[in-house]
């Protein structure tokens, strides 16, 4: 990872236990200024509560802090120089659409102008200026997520903080306000942290994305980077869907040439760019559904004929599933070219586009 | 027209031949309709019968009472035991009957009411949103505290109420009905606000309200249910003590209910049944209108509050 110069937010050695519970473990993160970091990962792997971290809404056990080149790490929310848009929403209900923006004002102490200024900016970018005199009940939930990040956007703060703002909404909405956000990120160019558990979202919106497990930060890196190149097994599995297709089986050397071995199938690795010396040990063999050629004749580094098993029509697209070596596998493909069960295909691929780890510690080989 | 043709039949078809279909039918008089109504209206003439018979009994003279028909209507309605009942009945010393003790309890409720409920609230929101160290612990002991029988503090309290003398004093029971109605009303109040979302919470600290801005700007126009459940339970339980308010004051500061108690029990002369129960009801008027006025609110915050735990 190199090193940012002016960093937005910088997370230092973070640690967070809960009595002997470790969640987060000295944890390190520097976002730069301007940039969309997106914290993924499933249920429980920590983002939500770094996110609490960095908002100081939870007191840390160890590390530190900066925002801003300021150590932030005693400070209050309010201090911060944060704005936080939350899953399910926590608009003030008995507040009007408008009183909700300017309760952190008034709180604040600001003058009756400087409040109404900023409301009226913020109301504008969102287009919820309609809606200012309504209690959030009368909202719909897209409008109810737009007057919440209007509440962030009215404190004029130097970074996001976005917890899961668009889980609560349906698939179309929901990729409706995922463009909103980026073209708000365009606009206002703040420093965002976005936590998802949703693929798609950081796959759309990041500039980087941090995929998390277990309190840790598995891999941070463009969206681009990480698909391809997964650092390892649990972030090969975790991005891409349909899911990447594993191969359980080992590394050969056969002359001076590396090759991966599954029962009868051998598919040579010249291609493959290895991170390390390889060594002969047993290793997973992955390769995404969409990078594998279908029915499309030789000329590919690796090919095999083999029988369809199960077809499924996914609208845009038909993932055919297949068998390898004895082991599941599917294919991606377009929906004209959609074989028949039992159909014998030929399928084609270059190991250039696979990954490899290591069957013991799962790490990218 | 083929259209029509061909659904004609099938409708009548579907009727007769396909069983049921549409709504199911219901029956006024079903087994099971007469057998929940007849419950219900047979319980309630059980508990209404009292009243009726109280009522009654208090709008007849004395004479009419004699004849010792207590179901039958009063053959001459007369007001007579209610006034004196309110204002002339004996109680020890004095005979200006209930109005003087009517007073004391208001005396002794409203402040009572307001005491316990503006701590026990603060008490609740800081457990359930500001878990602050040892804030289970405290939790614990405040709900133990609920479970100790009232006759073991009885004396110790009238100790500590004499040696800081407040003993017989109407702020000294005030004191004693707070600190008796916490346990119950921290409860209540802690599950209500711990069922708020806690995002909500979450987001007026960012927005950069304490302690007191929280509570009171957003948790305290949010919790209506809760607190018209708190002052009902605080009021009519308040409102209906006997135990404290014989304990804790004196003969001129009894409350209504031990008025009450020493009108009713006086033996000397008649009994004057119809002042009696006139008493009894005038008594009772206040928990009954307060639970009338707000019926419907009572039974969300109640269940509001039971949701978590």
């Amino acid at each position: 990872m190199t090193a940012i110069a002016n960093p937005s937010v910088s997370i230092q050695d973070l640690s967070l236990n809960f009595g002997a519970i470790s969640v987060l473990e000295t944890l390190n993160l520097d976002v730069a200024e301007g940039e969309f970091i997106v914290l993924l990962g499933p249920s429980g792997c920590g983002k939500s509560t770094l996110l609490n971290c960095i908002a100081g809404l939870l007191d840390i056990s160890d590390g530190r802090i900066f925002i801003k080149g300021k150590n932030v790490t005693w400070e209050e929310p309010k201090d911060r120089g944060i704005g936080m848009v939350f899953q399910s929403y926590a608009l003030y209900p008995q507040m009007t659409v408008e009183r909700n923006l300017s309760f952190g004002l008034r709180v604040a102490g600001l003058p009756k102008e400087e409040i109404a200024k900023r409301i009226a900016r913020a109301s504008e970018i969102l287009q919820i200026e309609p809606l200012l005199q309504r209690k959030p009940a009368a909202l719909s939930g897209g409008q109810r997520q737009r007057v919440a990040i209007g509440r962030a956007l009215v404190r004029d703060v130097d970074v996001f903080l976005f917890d899961e703002p668009l889980s609560n909404l349906d698939a179309k909405l929901r990729s409706e306000l995922r463009v909103e956000i980026k073209l708000l990120h365009r606009k206002l160019e703040n420093t965002m942290i976005y936590v998802t558990h949703d693929q798609i979202e950081a796959m759309t919106l990041a500039d980087r994305i941090a995929v998390m497990k277990g309190g840790v930060i598995q891999q941070l890196d463009a969206p681009q980077t990480i698909y391809n190149r997964p650092v390892n097994r649990f972030v090969a599995g975790f991005l891409g869907s349909p899911a990447m297709n594993f191969l359980e089986g080992r590394l050969e050397k056969d002359g001076s040439n590396w090759h991966f071995a599954v029962e009868d199938v051998r598919i040579p690795l010249s291609t493959y760019t290895f991170e390390r010396e390889p060594t002969p040990v047993p290793a997973v063999f992955g390769i995404r559904p969409e990078h594998v050629a279908f029915n499309s004749g030789a000329g590919w580094p690796f090919t095999a004929t083999t029988s369809v098993e199960v077809v499924e029509p996914m609208g845009s697209d038909t993932l055919v599933w297949l068998k390898l070596g004895g082991q599941n596998f599917t294919v991606r493909v377009t929906s004209e070219r959609t074989p028949n069960n039992a159909d014998t295909v030929n399928i084609g691929f270059d190991p250039m586009r696979a990954s490899l780890f290591d069957a013991q510690t799962g790490n990218r080989l | 027209m083929s259209d029509r043709a061909v659904s004609l039949p099938l409708a009548v078809v579907g009727r007769e031949a396909s069983g049921p279909s549409g709504p199911k039918p219901r029956h006024t008089f079903s087994r099971r309709n007469i057998f929940l109504y007849g419950t219900l209206i047979v319980v309630a003439l059980y508990y209404l019968l009292p009243l009726y018979v109280m009522i009654v009994t208090s709008l007849k003279g004395m004479p009419e009472i004699r004849l010792g028909n207590i179901f039958s209507p009063p053959l001459e309605i007369t007001f007579e035991p209610w006034v004196k009942a309110w204002s002339q009945a004996c109680t020890g010393l004095n005979c200006d009957g209930l109005s003087r003790g009517f007073w004391n309890s208001v005396r002794i409720t409203v402040p009572s009411v307001i005491l316990s409920i503006a701590i026990a609230s603060v008490n609740g929101y800081a457990l359930a949103n500001w878990r602050f160290k040892g804030a289970d612990t405290f939790f614990v002991i405040l709900i133990v505290g609920a479970f100790i029988p009232y006759q073991v503090m009885i004396y110790p309290i009238v100790i500590i109420l004499r040696e800081i003398g407040l003993y017989g004093s109407l702020s000294g029971l005030v004191i004693v009905h707070s600190i008796f109605g916490m346990p119950i009303l921290t409860l209540l109040f802690r599950n209500y606000f711990s069922s708020m979302p806690e995002e909500l919470f979450r987001a007026a600290r960012v927005d950069g309200a304490g302690f007191w801005g929280i509570y009171l700007r957003i948790m305290l126009p949010m919790s209506l249910p809760i607190f018209v459940v708190a002052v009902i339970l605080q009021v009519t339980g308040i409102w209906n003590d006997f135990l404290f308010g014989v304990v804790y004051t004196r003969p001129d500061t009894y409350p209504m209910t031990v008025q009450l108690n020493n009108i009713v029990n006086s033996v000397q002369g008649v009994k004057e049944y119809n002042v009696n129960m006139a008493a009894t009801i005038l008594t009772g008027l206040v928990p009954l209108i307060v639970y009338f006025l707000s019926g419907k609110l009572f039974v969300r915050g109640i269940a509001a509050g039971a949701v978590k735990g």
